[in-house]
């Protein structure tokens, strides 16, 4: 949006830092796998051989028996070709065994693909579970600090290219590799002149694949930053599809979009560009290769040398030679793309986690719901303090409110208690246990939470409420929404509690969709209970219905509530007034109001509007606005 | 495939440059068919006859070919890339307008995720596909020819060889290809619903860590992950078996020739040189085979793509201009509804049933209802975000329909329930709808949004950075650019939709003020939470069950409507309702419906009893809490007992 440059995928890197150091770990994955890895090797050096085989044996197809050079053949050939047999069941002979070996090629091939396969989904699957086990154990600064979008798009990325290397780029790499050092060797050792003839383009393609690979490196790195802000241009612009529609902004973003694509479509353009000129070069080179091979060859032949079965060998040779060198250069960038992949998710399997289980963490006791919060200082930077001595104690089964305005710490509080952070300073406590010395899972579980933002999964409105209860029967997920008041709207839609919510839920108002949170945290029966602005999105008259669902599920659960609603907090057994990350003033609400400070005048400024001008109009007995003056600011 | 020759539609606008890519592709495969006559001669005439100069010329000769060919080469491919990426250019272009012409029926049903891939990989695919595959195809197909004819002038007894391979190979591909298809649109469909789990793993973080379901997230997860494995690995099977065969198969076919040819050879029916550029030739025709396979299997992949992205494109936008649509002139801002129905699934309850009712200009209306009553369905049809079924929604008297879209909307501002900020800087933000406003225009909706003194206080002020999806404003922030957003477009009717949710009293009272000043003079729809909005209305619209329950102003409402004056209650006990206690005051101390003692008044607003006594007395009928549903009932409506939870509810 905002033709905003720059963002996305952008900052992502090249290289890996420590190419050596993230190969040696990405190869510990292998581990479990070593009989394989070897019988893949194995294979490998196999079809390596064939390789190699198959050139030599044409040679001696050519030189024996199809343009006799009188030259003597190996000694092994005598054993398989009888002396005074004719050139055509010689010829018969020397086909058949390469028959063979092509068909063994063939079954190292298939077999030496589909155990690397194999190995490397069972590696990627090890992987993206450790992913989703790392995302679920890192504490939410984690994600406060990062755009989901841009971290989806990297594990999907990265995970994808990993895949590439995996299930292709590895076995292609290794076997070219052998299959060079097995040609290099076999032509040296065969005719050394004629080989280094074979060679003698060989630093010329290095270099212009090196200088190639560095500009395309770059290209290819502009493609990927373009496309990642036209990523980040969708993803915005189709969740937030409903603001541009209604201010009739399409032009406007269709225009600002066009500009993005194109330098997306220029940068691609580039360096397709650059890759048309790179493998009509080396095609140049390996023609020249040929040439010098074809020259040389010719005149050895010619000074008596060479047989000319040997010139025919070597062409194969540097025919199988230059072509995968070709490929070489791509499996490389691809390679290294791979293991800069692989550091960022290592990155993110080796990010710290801060809020963790402590070795000796017990399971907290069914609890009381006796809450304490001793000293409580807590800052996501230390330059910027959250929450300032904060102290309190909740009995078994009262109500809390936490009322004060924007920002001022009240949902820290409440993040603190689930120990989505850890305090910096001072202690929580439940029931005398410190919330530090439990598993967070036995904390959590005690603890039901309604929050401001209402999360919905993609699955059905019964999967939804069941969410907070797994093994709750159907009868009681709906028992719940009865509860919380979502039945009835439940059972009108199309396929009652079946239906299929979208992504987050936008098929649903956004009451509705409290509503069923709500139904989630009923379900769950938690024994502390935390409300953040839990109704603030149902019209009143569905609230007070909730709120008696609420006034229920609060009966004999410690709870804490954070409501701009003045009902909820006059009901509350404490009321804190929390500002600039501390507690300013706590009492009642009656208490508070006969203080008459910091609450009183809230208290007083919102009820004036809720209350008097209805108040006015009634005693009046009119509509206020008859008398003809609107009420302005 | 069908889908695939639409999109060689796109092909069009680059006619020339694709011309000339293929063109210069012809030209190369020519020169391929060429060069094994050099090494034919070189070998023939050169070494075999050892003429020292044939061996250097022609050696030359098929360098300097080569030098030819690849430059020709060269510019095929640099003229492909500008003709494939333009192609993917116009693709993304069209995707992304038409999502954005897409109504919020379609948004409603569509996950971010899918669409974004259809942009994006699907887009690559069929670009790929259309680039490399289908012009090299035809290339591919040319030069395979070409070799074959070369092939048969030089042996046809040789020849023979081919008609064997060449249909036995290219039905095993094709075999190939049938098998991979519905394997790989599978992957995709499965990494997708990978994807899926993930992306909600972590934009649900909060919800997923509170209610301690990372087991239950994992296994769903590992789910999804196995049947990606599985499906993987069936490939793999299929694969690293099949593509081997193909090796092997060109590897039978020189084989062939080596046996065959160096028999004739042997006989003098063939030069070794002959039978060397037969080999070539061979591998000509054979290569070709492989190319067009591959293009198959990947037909299978960017036709599913195109299909993926048609889906798209081809989405009737049932909203849309008419064609003749006019631009809606500069409206008054009088809005009607004449019987309007409205259903969002075909079949489906109404949500809407013949409803309505007239605004006039500059007056102010309040929708009342439960949750799902269909109050946000009526203002999503003003600025027709949906189509009605039935019946017609005016605008000075011309159907929504018959104006185009953009005249409409620029006209009404909207400030949704939910508040969504762009990645963006808040000027950016605030001139959302209206890009080219001043920095002083910016500046003025600022100030009487409430949000000029919070926006000061960053350090960039105007420029400051918002997060994608706005994340470190606060939700009152939000709020308060949503409605300076709003109040920008200086619109003649506004929209006004749950919009003082999750802030405290402080920001709350602000933003009111805010939209007090929004409304003045405008055609305003509010759905209105509270009571105080409601009695500024020139007319409240009571839904229920679909349909308009009651409709006048509060006065007329409180008269004669039951729900209305339940509604008025419930909201009044709510603002009022005190905890300590006060027993609840079975009785109305006033008279008739909506009046409150003065008294009881003045004590909830002070906290203090009517005589200055303990505060906490009900003002009137109220039930303390913890205690149930109240025995009595609110005054005010004959002792009925108030609408029970369980009691079906409007919708």
């Amino acid at each position: 949006m905002f033709g905003r440059h720059g963002r996305g995928l952008a900052r992502e890197k090249e290289k890996a830092k420590d190419s050596f150091g993230t190969l040696l770990r990405l190869l510990t994955y292998f581990k479990p796998f070593t009989g394989l890895v070897v019988i893949v090797l194995v294979l490998l050096v196999c079809n390596a051989a064939f390789e190699v085989a198959a050139p030599y044996l044409i040679e001696i197809a050519v030189d024996q028996f199809i343009v006799p050079s009188g030259v003597e053949g190996p000694r092994w050939l005598s054993s398989i070709v009888s002396e005074g047999s004719s050139l055509a069941s010689g010829l018969s002979r020397v086909m058949t065994i390469l028959l063979g070996i092509y068909v063994l090629r063939w079954f190292s091939m298939a077999g030496q693909g589909y155990l690397m396969n194999v190995m490397g989904q069972k590696v990627l699957f090890k992987m993206r579970t450790e992913i989703l086990d790392r995302i679920h154990s890192l504490s939410l600064n984690f994600f406060d600090e990062r755009e989901a979008g841009d971290l989806m798009s990297r594990l999907v990325n990265d995970t994808q290219v990993i895949n590439q290397v995996f299930t292709m780029g590895i076995v292609r790499l290794l076997s070219v590799s052998l299959n060079l050092i097995g040609i290099v060797v076999t032509m040296v050792s065969r005719k050394w002149d004629l080989a280094l003839a074979s060679f003698a383009i060989l630093p010329v393609m290095i270099l212009t694949t090196t200088v190639f690979a560095r500009r395309a490196r770059k290209a290819f790195r502009r493609t990927r930053e373009t496309i990642g802000e036209v990523s980040s241009e969708l993803e915005e612009n189709i969740s937030g599809v409903r603001e541009v529609q209604a201010f009739a902004r399409e032009r406007q973003n269709v225009a600002e979009f066009r500009q993005i694509n194109r330098a997306n479509r220029d940068a691609n353009v580039q360096a397709q560009t650059l890759t048309s000129a790179f493998s009509p070069t080396l095609d140049v080179l390996s023609n020249t290769a040929l040439a010098i091979v074809l020259g040389y060859g010719g005149w050895s032949v010619v000074r008596g040398w060479a047989t000319v079965g040997m010139v025919v060998g070597y062409m194969a040779y540097v025919q199988r030679f230059y072509r995968p060198i070709q490929m070489l250069s791509s499996l490389w960038t691809m390679f290294q793309s791979a293991l800069a992949g692989a550091e960022r998710i290592f990155e993110l399997l080796d990010t710290e986690v801060v809020v963790s289980d402590a070795l000796d963490a017990q399971e907290l006791a069914p609890a009381q719901g006796r809450i304490v919060f001793d000293h409580v200082d807590f800052h996501y930077k230390p330059e910027e303090p959250v929450l300032r001595d904060v102290s309190l104690v909740a009995e078994p089964g009262q109500t809390v409110a936490l009322v004060g305005p924007t920002g001022a710490g009240k949902t820290s509080i409440v993040s603190l208690l689930m120990r989505f952070y850890d305090v910096v300073e001072g202690s929580i406590s439940v029931d005398g246990q410190d919330i530090r010395g439990v598993t967070q899972a036995s904390l959590r579980e005690q603890m039901g939470i309604v929050l401001q933002d209402t999360f919905l999964f993609s699955g059905s409105v019964m999967d939804n409420i069941r969410y907070g209860r797994l093994d709750a029967t159907d009868d009681e997920v709906i028992e719940a929404a009865r509860l919380a008041n979502a039945h009835d709207f439940v059972t009108r839609l199309p396929e009652g509690y079946n239906t299929d919510i979208g992504e987050r839920g936008h098929n649903l108002s956004q009451g509705q969709r409290q509503l069923i949170s709500i139904a989630r945290a009923i379900l769950a029966d938690p024994r502390i209970l935390i409300l953040d602005e839990a109704t603030s999105s149902v019209d009143t008259r569905t609230e007070l219905l909730i709120q008696r669902a609420l006034d229920e599920l609060l009966h004999g659960r410690t709870s804490f509530v954070i409501a701009h609603r003045l009902s909820t907090i006059r009901n509350a057994d404490q009321v804190l007034f929390i500002d600039q990350g501390e507690v300013v003033e706590r009492g009642t609400h009656a208490t508070l109001m006969e203080a008459g400070g910091k609450y009183h005048d809230l208290y007083m400024s919102q009820f004036r509007r809720e209350g008097q001008e209805e108040h006015e109009a009634v005693a009046a007995g009119v509509d206020p606005r008859n008398d003809g003056s609107k009420p302005s600011a | 495939m069908k889908h695939l020759l639409r999109a060689a539609r796109f092909l069009k606008s680059y006619r020339w440059l694709a011309l000339g890519a293929f063109v210069c592709l012809v030209l190369a495969n020519g020169a391929s068919l060429v060069q094994p006559q050099f090494t034919r001669l070189i070998v023939d005439r050169g070494i075999r006859e050892q003429n020292m100069s044939v061996v250097i010329w022609m050696a030359l000769a098929l360098i300097g070919f080569a030098v030819l060919r690849s430059v020709v080469n060269f510019a095929q491919g640099a003229l492909m890339a500008r003709t494939a990426q333009g192609v993917a250019y116009d693709m993304r272009n069209e995707l992304y307008s038409k999502i954005h012409a897409l109504p919020f029926s379609y948004h409603d049903q569509a996950q971010t995720g899918q669409l974004m891939t259809r942009a994006t990989s699907d887009v690559d695919m069929v670009q790929g596909f259309l680039g490399q595959g289908f012009l090299m195809t035809v290339g591919a197909v040319l030069t395979m020819i070409g070799s074959l004819v070369f092939l048969f002038v030089t042996n046809w007894e040789l020849s023979l060889v081919m008609l064997v391979i060449v249909p036995v190979s290219f039905g095993l591909f094709t075999v190939i290809a049938t098998r991979i298809r519905p394997m790989f649109m599978q992957v995709q469909q499965r990494l997708s619903k990978l994807n899926t789990v993930l992306q909600e793993s972590l934009a649900g973080v909060r919800v997923v860590k509170a209610f301690v379901r990372e087991p239950y997230e994992s296994q769903r997860f590992a789910d999804a992950n196995q049947e990606l494995y599985d499906i993987n690995i069936k490939i793999a099977r299929t694969m690293s078996f099949m593509f081997p065969m193909v090796f092997f198969i060109s590897n039978i076919a020189s084989l062939a020739v080596y046996w065959i040819g160096g028999g004739q050879v042997i006989r003098g029916d063939l030069t070794l040189g002959e039978m060397m550029s037969f080999a070539n030739y061979m591998m000509m025709a054979f290569w070709p085979m492989l190319m067009v396979t591959m293009v198959i299997a990947m037909i299978s992949q960017a036709g599913a793509s195109a299909e993926r992205i048609f889906e798209v494109l081809d989405t009737r936008s049932e909203v849309a201009d008419k064609p003749g649509a006019r631009p809606l002139p500069a409206i008054e801002g009088r809005v009607r509804f004449a019987n309007v129905t409205f259903r969002y699934f075909e079949h489906g309850d109404p949500v809407l049933d013949d409803v309505s009712f007239e605004a006039q200009s500059g007056q102010v209306i309040a929708l009342l209802g439960a949750t799902g009553s269909g109050k946000s369905t009526i203002v999503n049809l003003i600025p027709r975000f949906y189509d009605v079924s039935d019946g017609q929604v005016t605008i000075d008297d011309l159907d929504v329909r018959d104006v185009t879209i953009e005249s409409l909307r620029s006209q009404i501002g909207t400030v949704f329930q939910e508040t969504t900020l762009f990645a963006g800087t808040i000027r950016e933000n605030i001139a959302f709808g209206r890009p080219e406003a001043s920095m002083d225009e910016v500046i003025a909706a600022a100030k009487a949004a409430e949000a000029h003194d919070f926006i000061e206080s960053f350090p960039n002020g105007y420029e400051t950075n918002v997060a994608e999806r706005g994340v470190t404003l606060s939700g009152g922030q939000k709020q308060r650019v949503a409605i300076a957003r709003a109040l920008l477009l200086d619109p003649r009717v506004l929209i006004l939709d749950d919009s003082t949710s999750s802030v405290d009293f402080e920001t709350e009272q602000r933003i009111q003020e805010a939209l007090k000043r929004l409304m003045e003079g405008r055609t305003s729809f509010v759905i209105a939470q509270r009571i105080a909005t409601v009695l500024n209305a020139d007319q409240i619209l009571v839904l229920d069950k679909a349909k308009i329950a009651a409709q006048g102003t509060h006065e007329e409402l409180m008269a004669r409507s039951e729900i209305y004056a339940e509604i008025y209650y419930s909201q009044l006990l709510h603002a009022v309702r005190t905890e300590l206690s006060g027993e609840p005051e079975g009785e109305p101390v006033g008279g008739r419906p909506g009046r409150v003692p003065e008294g009881a008044m003045r004590a909830a607003m002070t906290g203090r009893g009517p005589h200055g006594g303990p505060p906490g007395r009900m003002p009137h009928g109220g039930w303390p809490r913890r205690e149930g549903p109240p025995r009595g009932g609110p005054p005010g409506q004959g002792g009925r007992r108030p609408r029970k939870p369980e009691r079906k509810e409007s919708d």
